[in-house]
């Protein structure tokens, strides 16, 4: 095949949802043997266009092509008898299934009498994973039961695992941590050198820089220009129209520890993989809480929420102690807590974004039992103003805006309930480089009147910058303690993975 | 690289096997307690253990229910719900009562022929479910009084005659050998388990678009596990003519709601994709116990209903505590 034919291509495409453009005339060429990056603000039309390559959407008008031939994709396995395969960014994954059954959907292996063989289900699973390098995921535990940047890598796992010709991840490292990027990059590098095409997509500048051959930008539902060479802050003009900060926000000065009584303090709080840890966090602090999946800041965070089960330990808010049974108490002492799986943990999708942004404050909306829908509004919709989310109206139901967007509105939720503990676990997850910035300044201007904020993140560039002082967890235990000024990324990281022994 | 944190907790594959299976588990422990008490209850009121004679009669009584369980269980993996078993049931019921005959020849035949009229009712109800884009709840609601009104047209009245060979292959009154057929229908279920039908019926019950973007096809899936479904209720409707020696168009109607307590009690989740039928059938068993316990203690059989559903809310309760519990750890 020629070298000029693109290996796969979008042109024009157009496609409503109800009342909401998502992408008017929207076009994209990927080559093959090049990895290919889509950026756009939050609701641009990336993983609309990658659905459409992916057979999950039917474009209302456009052409796609796929080794230069146009194809029609009426459902996604007719993009894979093509060669092409999708990580979607909500996840396909069937949750009460294991994972061997994910992995292998469809294609399991077969005892003489035609029946699935199970035994050989999970070792194959296993050695398909094995054969990725990844080894921590275990085939026979229910994809529910699993961490998220797990399931995560399950997906792509599930996708590489068919030796695409074509792969589209839509914000493959949105839930992963340093290591795992590098694995994931490792994989794609892998998949280039043997000819194949990646188009991806990230929010991640490091991410795009480190990898992309070349970049398209969206804005607004159409492309707007594709390069191959662009500095993050041209992307961001391009992809928001204007000029916008990139920067990471000034720390407020660090509150005096003895000045103050803490805002938070946690005394020997044990939990299921979390060994007694203990800290206080100042109000107008930032602290920020690294480490590697699975190593026990999750659990952490749960039991800071009420969410998980504590096994032992204390919990003081501004010098009493405080009983965390569930998220109720947590929210009554003035704990927020933004959790990672906004799917599964926190939104209600068929419900309007009205409906999810005032479902933390019911209690403070209501006179005599009743909801005052005026104020409800009113609220809902200063805090959608507030935080840029991009929806059709207050009344659209929550499942229908993009990834980022939803992320705001969960945010956005917490916020109205004008916590005095804020957690915020991986909030920027999938969050546009310029929402990112209003959301750290958000939180900077939060932790300046006087809040405790408590954050987790996957991206070690975010702790380095964000926090007054960065507690890194390992093997649930906190393995180490950084002080600003002078954290850097690098720190963050190899305190994560450094050799226990 | 550190040791990984993680690949300590792996699990092995038999506790994997216990975390993940704790619906039937908990349906065994309650059919055991349910058994103890009722051992308990016979003793104080007869002054000796229940023996053959009371296996016989509760195997066979129990078994329309432990096959409408099935039935119910295959509609329910999809996420949605069957309320027709019981017009399935009628309808068979009828049908087997007028027709079966005396020779083995027809018998069979007809036997057959009952079955593929349940598959037929489970087609439409599938067909409309999956093609019409309509609520389960609504197609059966409806599926059901046709069927009921189809039953009574074929057999006004109560009766029929259900010959005593056949009376003795399904519901033999002299010996639990019935228990075969529970048996044979956990085998069942272990092989359809590992079919593509089998997969497809939990995973579009997990997630129907995500099952679908990795090529299953939900439409065909689910009218499939409708047919088998409405053929378990046929099968469900020719115990019940073997093991009544005639037949009643009405009898089966009881059997929508008590399958669909079989399943919970069974730990088979009405959100669909969770659990399995083997659990249903102990469930079975496991509501017979109950009525058996409650006739026992003398309660007035027009509160029977009310105890029934208490002890289901409380099983229940049970259940989803405890899942909840060895899911935390
Ligand atoms: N099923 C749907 N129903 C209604 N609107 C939709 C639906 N899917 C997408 N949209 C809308 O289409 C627009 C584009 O969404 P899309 O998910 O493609 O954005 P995106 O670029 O992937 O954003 P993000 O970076 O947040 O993931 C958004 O305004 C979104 O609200
Ligand atoms: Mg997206």
């Amino acid at each position: 095949m020629s070298q000029d034919v693109p290996a796969v291509e979008a042109v024009n495409l157009v496609k409503s949802f109800g009342g909401v453009r998502a992408l008017q005339g929207a076009s994209l060429a990927a080559a093959a043997g090049e990895v290919h990056a889509l950026v756009g603000e939050n609701g641009a039309g990336k993983s609309t266009v990658i659905k459409a390559l992916g057979g999950r959407v039917q474009p209302d008008g456009g052409e796609i092509r796929i080794g230069g031939r146009q194809v029609r994709l009426p459902a996604p396995p007719t993009a894979h008898a093509l060669g092409a395969w999708t990580v979607f960014q909500e996840l396909t994954l069937l949750p009460g299934m294991t994972v061997a059954e994910n992995l292998l959907l469809a294609r399991e292996p077969r005892t003489r009498l035609g029946l699935v063989d199970r035994r050989r289900l999970a070792a194959n699973a296993e050695s398909v994973l094995a054969g990725l390098g990844v080894h921590h995921i275990d085939p026979r535990a229910l994809v529910e039961d699993i961490p998220l940047a797990e399931r995560q890598m399950v997906e792509i796992v599930r996708a590489i695992s068919h030796d695409p010709r074509i792969l589209f991840l839509d914000e493959p490292t949105s839930s992963l941590v340093e290591r795992e990027v590098v694995w994931l990059f490792g994989q794609i590098r892998r998949l280039r050198a043997k000819g194949a095409c990646i188009v991806f997509t990230s929010h991640r500048w490091n991410e795009i820089r480190s990898i992309a051959d070349r970049i398209t930008v969206f804005r607004g539902g159409r492309d707007v220009g594709c390069f191959t060479e662009l500095s993050e802050e041209d992307a961001v003009t391009l992809m928001t129209g204007q000029r916008v900060e990139t920067f990471f926000p000034p720390l407020p000065a660090a509150p005096r520890a003895a000045d103050h009584r803490p805002a938070l303090e946690v005394r020997n709080l044990a939990a299921p993989r979390l060994r007694p840890v203990s800290f206080a966090v100042a109000p107008g602090e930032v602290l920020g809480i690294g480490g590697l999946a699975g190593h026990g800041h999750r659990e952490l965070f749960l039991a800071l929420f009420g969410a998980g089960r504590a096994t032992g330990g204390q919990v003081l808010l501004d010098g009493k102690p405080v009983r965390l049974r569930n998220p109720r108490e947590a929210e009554r002492a003035g704990i927020a807590l933004v959790p990672e799986d906004r799917k599964s943990e926190g939104l209600l999708l068929p419900m309007s974004v009205r409906d999810n942004l005032s479902l933390a404050l019911l209690r403070r909306l209501s006179r005599a039992g009743l909801l005052r829908r005026g104020l409800e509004r009113q609220m809902a919709g200063g805090e959608v103003q507030r935080l840029k989310v991009r929806t059709a109206s207050l009344a659209a139901p929550v499942g229908t805006l993009s990834g980022g967007n939803q992320q705001k509105v969960l945010l956005g939720r917490w916020l109205l309930t004008d916590p005095r503990v804020l957690l915020l676990y991986d909030v920027t997850r999938g969050v546009d480089v310029a929402t990112k910035h209003e959301i750290f300044e958000l939180m900077m201007r939060l932790a300046g009147e006087g809040r405790a904020i408590l954050f987790y993140s996957s991206d070690a560039e975010e702790l380095a910058h964000l926090g007054h002082r960065v507690l890194v967890m390992r093997e649930g235990r906190m393995a180490a303690e950084l002080r600003a000024p002078g954290i850097t990324a690098e720190h963050v990281v190899s305190a994560a993975v450094r050799d226990a022994a | 690289m550190p040791p990984d944190a993680v690949a300590s907790s792996r699990r092995s594959r038999v506790a994997h096997a216990l975390a993940q299976n704790v619906g039937l588990e908990l349906a065994i422990a309650m059919l055991v307690l349910s058994v103890a008490i009722y051992c308990a209850i016979y003793y104080a009121a007869q002054g000796l253990l229940p023996g053959g004679f009371e296996l016989t009669t509760t195997v066979n009584n129990t078994m329309p229910l432990v096959l409408a369980a099935v039935a119910q269980t295959l509609v329910v993996l999809t996420r949605g719900i069957d309320l027709s078993v019981g017009g399935v049931i009628d309808l068979t019921n009828a049908i087997a009562a007028i027709g079966l005959g005396d020779s083995l020849a027809q018998m069979v035949a007809v036997s057959v022929a009952v079955l593929m009229v349940g598959a037929a009712c489970g087609l439409l109800n599938g067909v409309l479910v999956a093609y019409g884009r309509l609520q389960p709840i609504l197609v059966t609601l409806a599926t059901l009084s046709i069927f009921q009104g189809v039953a009574i047209r074929v057999l006004p009245q109560p009766g029929g005659q259900v010959a005593e060979g056949y009376t003795a292959a399904l519901a033999n009154p002299s010996g639990p050998v019935s228990l075969l057929y529970a048996v044979l229908l956990a085998l069942i279920w272990w092989g359809l388990r590992r079919t593509r039908l089998g997969i497809g019926i939990y995973a579009i019950g997990n997630d129907e678009s995500a099952a679908e973007a990795h090529g299953i096809d939900a439409r065909r899936t689910k009218i499939l596990a409708y047919m088998l479904g409405g053929t378990f209720s046929a099968a469900a409707g020719l115990f019940l003519a073997a093991n009544a020696t005639a037949g009643d168009a009405t009898t089966g109607n009881g059997y929508t709601l008590t399958s669909i307590v079989a399943v919970v009690l069974g730990g088979v989740s009405l959100f669909g994709g969770r659990g399995s039928a083997v659990g249903a059938m102990l469930g079975a068993f496991i509501t017979t116990m109950i009525v058996n316990i409650l006739f026992f203690a003398q309660i007035d059989p027009l509160y029977q209903a009310f105890y029934e559903g208490l002890f289901l809310v409380g099983a229940v309760l049970l259940a989803g505590g405890i899942g909840r519990l060895v899911r935390r750890s």
